[in-house]
């Protein structure tokens, strides 16, 4: 398939798209534009796009059902992929540019955070699901896939957590966050619901 | 006099050197211009550095480990004006802070309200290089100009009644949005010292940084420091003083009585409920560099740990 697709398909641009992000970052941090605490800003910005893609990605769902649009799907598990790549450059920084692994402070600065607990909570779901994306695994976990990669509702109350539990007062950002994924999980519920109902519509009544 | 704790910063952490040949002799001047009353309302007006006409003199003997200026001036805490540190920065220069009056009142002998100029008239200038460790988990080490909150409280003479010193902030709304709104926390901004902690002589307020008059962002014209405590005790903008028979409810304590205590003294031991406090990220430091291990009273136990001997510092954090 990948010879038939022209160099500039939409697929490739979107998939480039997703690195600009990444991109900008790395030019901040090259011209030395982030600011006092650039680690912290690194910390930030890489968070803040973890949590963007997450948001995507539970968002192509709805938007199929309510537009009908069916080319979003074939994007979801980019988007889905993109979120854990973003996330493990999150958690890199933190490992790596912060703390130097100096496994000693970072063991101590982990038990007694519990903000980082969401966030590592969030990340092993992300990180379980990234193992599981390919088609081959899909196939041989059978419905235990679909019951896995549910999770990640999970793993965005999580996230939306973590983010929420560091902070001193601005808590207009993560309550941004906190609403974008409460509309796009009650998505879900309300689909279930109607399911449940268009089921129960199905059953033969018995006879009287 | 520079006052450092005996544990000191590595000279590996930074310098500013510009600022560094110019401090010690504008620190002269600042000083000359606080024994006159002359030069220092003009000084007020801006941040330039003062006596400018000294700062030729050649380059002395300085310690290389003070946080470039430039970070420590946009890198603010500011809840008055914005949540964010950096745009306190311009938010703040709304601050009228010229004239200034600071009223002393309470448990003295002698309450006044003095004008700035005043107040600092009676004062010598010195500096203070001191670790500032902020509660959110990062430290900078900031040259202070400023003198002994204690050499001010003995021109009040305190009665023996008075048992603690309330600061409290300025309470502008015109100038600061938060105020205005009454967002965030209860304005005007509040904090507490007890008595022994604040005649305690690194306890110091604080009129200048890195030579020059206080930045309106760090808190001009006239701020509280204490290097053993989180930064958010080192309250800004100060304008009255009460000395109380009984604890202040200080601004964060009031907030959130859980996380922010009365003392707020550093301790690496006694973590934040949401946050460890074992370690610290230094502005300047480049990256790849690892965090600093936070010590027992920002490195300033040899002289304070005694205030607190016989008490539990996880109860009152």
């Amino acid at each position: 398939m990948d010879s038939l697709t022209p160099l500039f398909s939409r697929w490739r641009l979107i998939v480039l798209a997703c690195l600009l992000p990444l991109l900008w970052l790395l030019i901040d941090v090259a011209f030395n534009r982030l600011g006092a605490n650039p680690i912290q800003a690194l910390h930030i910005r890489l968070g803040d796009w973890t949590l963007r893609f997450l948001c995507i990605t539970l968002a192509v769902t709805p938007v199929q059902t309510v537009t009908n649009w069916r080319g979003l799907a074939d994007y979801r598990q980019l988007f889905g992929l993109y979120t854990f790549f973003y996330g493990s450059l999150h958690l890199g920084v933190y490992l790596l540019v912060d703390h130097m692994l100096v496994w000693g402070n970072i063991g101590m600065d982990i038990l007694q955070s519990s903000y980082i607990w969401f966030g590592l909570l969030a990340y092993l779901v992300l990180f379980l699901l990234a193992i599981t994306t390919s088609k081959f695994a899909k196939k041989r976990m059978g419905k235990s896939w679909k019951k896995l990669h549910r999770y990640i509702y999970l793993a965005s109350i999580a996230a939306v957590l973590h983010y929420f539990w560091q902070l001193k007062g601005n808590l207009s950002q993560p309550v941004f966050y906190a609403l974008l994924i409460f509309l796009l999980l009650s998505f879900r519920v309300l689909v279930w619901f109607k399911d449940k109902a268009f089921r129960r519509l199905m059953i033969p009544k018995p006879r009287q | 006099m520079i006052i450092k704790p005996k544990n000191s910063i590595p000279a590996s952490e930074i310098t500013d050197p510009v600022i560094f040949s110019q401090r010690r002799t504008v620190i002269k001047a600042f000083m000359a211009a606080a024994v006159t009353g002359s030069g220092l309302s003009s000084a007020f007006a801006g941040t330039e550095p003062i006596g400018n006409s000294l700062a030729k003199k050649p380059l002395q003997n300085l310690p290389a480990e003070i946080t470039p200026a430039a970070l420590v001036k946009n890198y603010t805490n500011y809840y008055e004006f914005t949540y964010n540190k950096e745009d306190s920065t311009a938010l703040a220069q709304n601050l009228k802070t010229n004239p200034w009056s600071i009223e002393i009142s309470g448990e003295i002998e002698n309450p006044v309200t003095l004008h700035l100029e005043d107040l600092l008239a009676k004062q010598t200038l010195q500096e203070f290089i001191y670790r500032f460790r902020c509660v959110e988990g990062w430290s900078m080490v900031v040259p202070w100009s400023g003198f002994r909150l204690v050499d001010l409280l003995k021109q009040v003479k305190p009665l023996s009644s008075a048992k603690f010193v309330q600061f409290t902030s300025v309470y502008q709304p015109e100038a600061m949005p938060f105020q205005r709104s009454n967002t965030m926390l209860e304005w005007p901004y509040v904090e507490g010292l007890r008595m022994d902690e604040a005649v305690h002589p690194l306890t110091i307020l604080a009129v200048g940084m890195y030579g020059q008059t206080l930045p309106k962002q760090n808190g001009a014209p006239l701020r509280l420091v204490v290097p053993w405590k989180y930064g958010f005790k080192s309250i800004k903008a100060i304008v009255k003083i009460e000395l109380l028979k009984k604890a202040p409810l200080t601004t964060w304590n009031r907030a959130a009585p859980n996380e922010y205590g009365f003392y707020a003294n550093v301790n690496p031991a006694v973590p934040h409920p949401r946050w460890s406090q074992s370690s610290e990220r230094q502005l300047g430091s480049g990256y790849f560099t690892p965090r600093r291990a936070t010590e027992l009273f920002n490195g300033y136990a040899e002289q304070v740990a005694s205030l607190y001997s016989t008490m539990d510092l996880r109860h009152f954090f």
